[in-house]
């Protein structure tokens, strides 16, 4: 439906009519998650009604159906904690085999039967779902909260993620956006849109580092700034360490002060939960306090736990240095001493813990930058990389790989093809040859590490070269090209070259999605088609029917003169009928009320046009107003 | 296209890292796939390729060792492969002593004492390679890349043994 609009010439009444669908940054973050958008350089966090920007990345199944995200699958949590994931980010592209390695760490149970190399699935609410499949829900729920702030589609996004992610945990993100139905522009390392949300590409020029702490995450990078480029130097960090560890580190104190008190505790999910969400409170708290306290119940049987500040110092310690370490060791790759770096962000809400603040200053020699919210930082960079990308922006982003990435030669040593740190995009070659007379195959494994040996690598692809045509040992030219895109991720091709018979495969690493993953998270959507279609309508009325209030609003404000009382009533009457729709879940409703709203104002659009042409005609000659009609 | 004429750049051992780095990222500006999202599939794929090929150049001529055994090839000369074995037998006998004082050093102090002697002898063999240049006399160009090829390794090898002593340290 459409009012009849009048507007001044170069006035629109309405924000940001004509444009298409708009293009989001979204930090998927392995705690939370901020959806931002940018509009003219200038960034804003998104906020849910309550003004909260944070959407905690949690997501639940509840027994009684449906999907919740954030803070609602969080209350689920204490009920039905087996329907209920967090810190899904750790598993990206993760295999199998992987998860063994953290089994206590996380609390899932893994879906039996996932080969080692499979990228792993877990038991949730009764289904094997994929990492891939669960964090899609938090992007749809990113996606939901924009399209409702913005009352606008939104279908593109940039999305970041941490420097240190492998090729398979970039592609897993990928195919998340995918099934969430975000085109994703581009994969933005996490240091990098920090930096940007910092500014730093503006005036400042020299060598800048981001320290980002996360829940789960850290990352080190060095950058190097020079009008209006970002380039970064070198990239490193840990995906398994992050504030998550200190939560542990307090929840597993207060368990085994219970047991030092002799309580017999069941120490079931629901208990660790419990104790674990304790602990991120009293963690929180010693971020401008010495000394908390907390109580902790389990199976109905209370118990009181303090812990002062530099208690909680020396249990962070050990986390600290070893980030300061991974810290040395990203300045030495890129050539830098701590004190030729300028300055420092800090990103990630683990970097509010004052020790991290602290050490941090004392290596680089300088307070660090903290103006800038650390949560929300990296969604704000990367809406302005989304606005660049779509409005053209002059900034230019020259990012590195974090990790190198080679192929298995004889003995299983690693051959090294992109050494880390090498700018992308990038395509790197190296010729290999045949080891025995009449060799007519080739296997090709492909690993993602620093180590020599391959078994201390991470192995990403395996394919074989076929129909090499017979000939002596060392006579075939094998070519093996590495391609890693500007989103960081990878493929590699093989050919033969000295028969003239091209043979080529290009693989896409493992851990990603096979197609019949990908089939069955489509048709698993289309499970959920009806729901999410109707979900949808009832978006796109609401926003419909706010934007003819909007308009008719502005039209009452100009011209609300050429009422009268009694059709002023009306109306009014009719835009409050349209508000209490709204509120409600009845898209039939929106509609009809809307419809109504239009009938009755009718008359009102066609007096506004008639005083719009008079007075655009008024006080014009004869000659003038021919002159106008002949134009 | 060799790596010198894609970033516009005189084919020499001498280059400013200043002039290496505005030659690149002026090219950047014009191909960097960011440049082209909202295009047409072939213009981005061809940018794509265009940013990768400057990538290649910018990583290989920024290292001044590289940028020489990238000169050199370019000159005809021929260099064995990475990691194979070193063919004179001077430079081997340098390099089983060197490395034999690198396990027996006691203190990262004294390892980055032996990393400062092969960075100064890089220093005085990179500074030989440009009159070797202009005579272009191939073999000593060789042997002094074989020579520098080492050290630059034995560098490395100096400071990941570093790391591990601090590591053990901490």
């Amino acid at each position: 439906m459409t009012l009849l609009e009048i507007h001044e010439p170069g006035e629109t009444p309405l924000p940001h009519a004509g444009e298409g669908s708009l293009a989001v940054g979204i930090d998927l973050g392995t705690t939370n998650s901020v959806v931002a958008i940018a509009r003219e350089s200038v960034p804003a966090a998104l906020h849910d009604e309550l003004g909260k920007a944070l959407v905690p990345s949690v997501v639940a199944y509840p027994a009684a159906g449906g999907v919740l995200v954030g803070d609602e699958a969080r209350q689920v949590a204490a009920a039905e904690p087996k329907n209920v994931v967090s810190s899904i980010k750790r598993l990206m592209g993760r295999g199998a085999g992987d998860v063994h390695a953290v089994a206590g760490v996380l609390p899932y149970e893994i879906e039996p039967g996932t080969g080692e190399t499979d990228m792993v699935k877990l038991r949730i609410g009764g289904k094997a779902r994929s990492p891939v499949e669960i964090s899609a829900e938090i992007l749809k729920a990113l996606r939901q909260r924009a399209e409702e702030a913005l009352e606008k589609p939104v279908e593109r996004a940039v999305i970041t993620v941490p420097a240190y992610f492998d090729d398979a945990a970039r592609t897993a993100t990928r195919d998340a956006a995918r099934v969430a139905g975000l085109e994703v522009l581009r994969l933005v390392n996490e240091p990098t849109a920090a930096a940007l949300a910092y500014g730093l590409d503006k005036g400042s020029e020299g060598l800048y580092a981001v320290y980002d702490l996360g829940g789960g995450t850290f990352d080190f990078s060095v950058l190097r700034l020079e009008k209006g480029v970002f380039q970064v130097l070198a990239t490193g960090g840990d995906t398994a360490l992050g504030g998550d560890d200190l939560d542990r580190a307090i929840a597993e104190r207060m368990l085994a002060e219970r047991k030092r008190d002799g309580l017999a505790d069941q120490v079931d999910e629901a208990a660790v939960k419990t104790a674990l969400a304790l602990a991120r409170h009293m963690k929180e708290q010693l971020s401008d306090r010495d000394q908390t306290s907390g109580r902790l119940e389990i199976a109905g049987t209370p118990s009181f736990h303090a812990l002062t500040k530099s208690e909680f110092d020396a249990m962070a310690d050990a986390l600290v240095e070893r980030t300061l370490g991974i810290a040395r060791h990203v300045l030495d790759d890129a050539g830098m001493t701590a004190a030729e770096v300028q300055g420092v962000v800090l990103v990630g809400g683990s970097t509010r813990v004052p020790l991290v603040r602290t050490k941090v200053a004392g290596m680089i020699g300088k307070p660090p930058l903290t103006d800038i919210d650390p949560d929300e930082v990296v969604a704000l960079g990367a809406a302005l990389q989304a606005e660049a990308l779509t409005g053209g922006g002059d900034t230019l982003l020259l990012d590195v790989t974090p990790l190198s990435l080679g192929l298995e030669t004889m003995g299983g040593i690693v051959e090294k093809i992109v050494p880390r740190n090498t700018p992308i995009p990038v395509q790197l070659a190296q010729d290999f040859t045949t080891y025995q007379d009449g060799q007519s195959a080739m296997a090709i494994h492909v690993v993602q590490g620093e180590r020599e040996m391959v078994a201390d690598c991470r192995s990403l692809a395996r394919f074989e070269l076929l129909g090499i045509p017979p000939m002596t040992a060392g006579a075939a030219r094998i070519r093996v090209t590495f391609a890693v895109d500007a989103d960081g991720l990878l493929t590699v091709s093989a050919e033969e070259r000295t028969t003239g018979i091209a043979q080529r495969i290009e693989v896409k690493p493992s851990y990603g999605l096979s197609h019949e993953d990908m089939a069955d998270m489509l048709y698993d959507s289309m499970d959920h088609a009806e729901a999410d279609m109707t979900l949808r309508l009832l978006t796109e009325a609401r926003v419909e029917a706010r934007r003819s209030l909007l308009a008719l609003e502005a039209a009452l404000a100009k011209d609300g003169s050429l009422l009268s009382g009694e059709e002023r009533t009306a109306i009014d009457e009719a835009r409050a009928t349209v508000e209490a729709a709204m509120a409600g879940e009845s898209r039939d409703e929106i509609n009809a009320a809307a419809e109504a709203l239009e009938t009755l104002s009718k008359p009102f659009a066609e007096r506004r046009m008639d005083r719009g042409i008079r007075e655009a005609l008024s006080g014009l000659s004869v000659g003038e107003l021919e002159n106008r009609v002949g134009e | 296209m060799d790596h010198f004429a894609r970033l516009g750049l005189p084919a020499a051992l001498d280059l400013e890292a200043a002039s290496l780095d505005r030659a690149y990222f002026a090219l950047q500006r014009q191909w960097h796939p960011d440049r082209f999202v909202a295009k047409p599939p072939e213009e981005r794929a061809r940018a794509s390729i265009e940013a990768a090929a400057l990538n290649d150049a910018y990583r290989t001529l920024k290292d001044p060792l590289s940028r020489a055994v990238y000169l050199a090839e370019l000159k005809g000369v021929e260099l064995p492969g990475d990691g194979k074995t070193i063919d004179d037998p001077d430079l081997l006998m340098e390099a089983m002593e060197a490395r034999e004082e690198l396990h027996e050093a006691p203190s990262s102090e004294a390892i980055d004492g032996l990393a400062a002697k092969a960075r100064n002898e890089m220093n005085k063999a990179m500074a030989d390679l440009g009159s070797l240049f202009l005579a272009n006399d191939k073999s000593a160009i060789r042997k002094t890349l074989l020579r520098l090829r080492y050290l630059d390794k034995f560098a490395e090898e100096a400071r990941a043994r570093r790391m591990n002593i601090e590591r053990s340290r901490a």
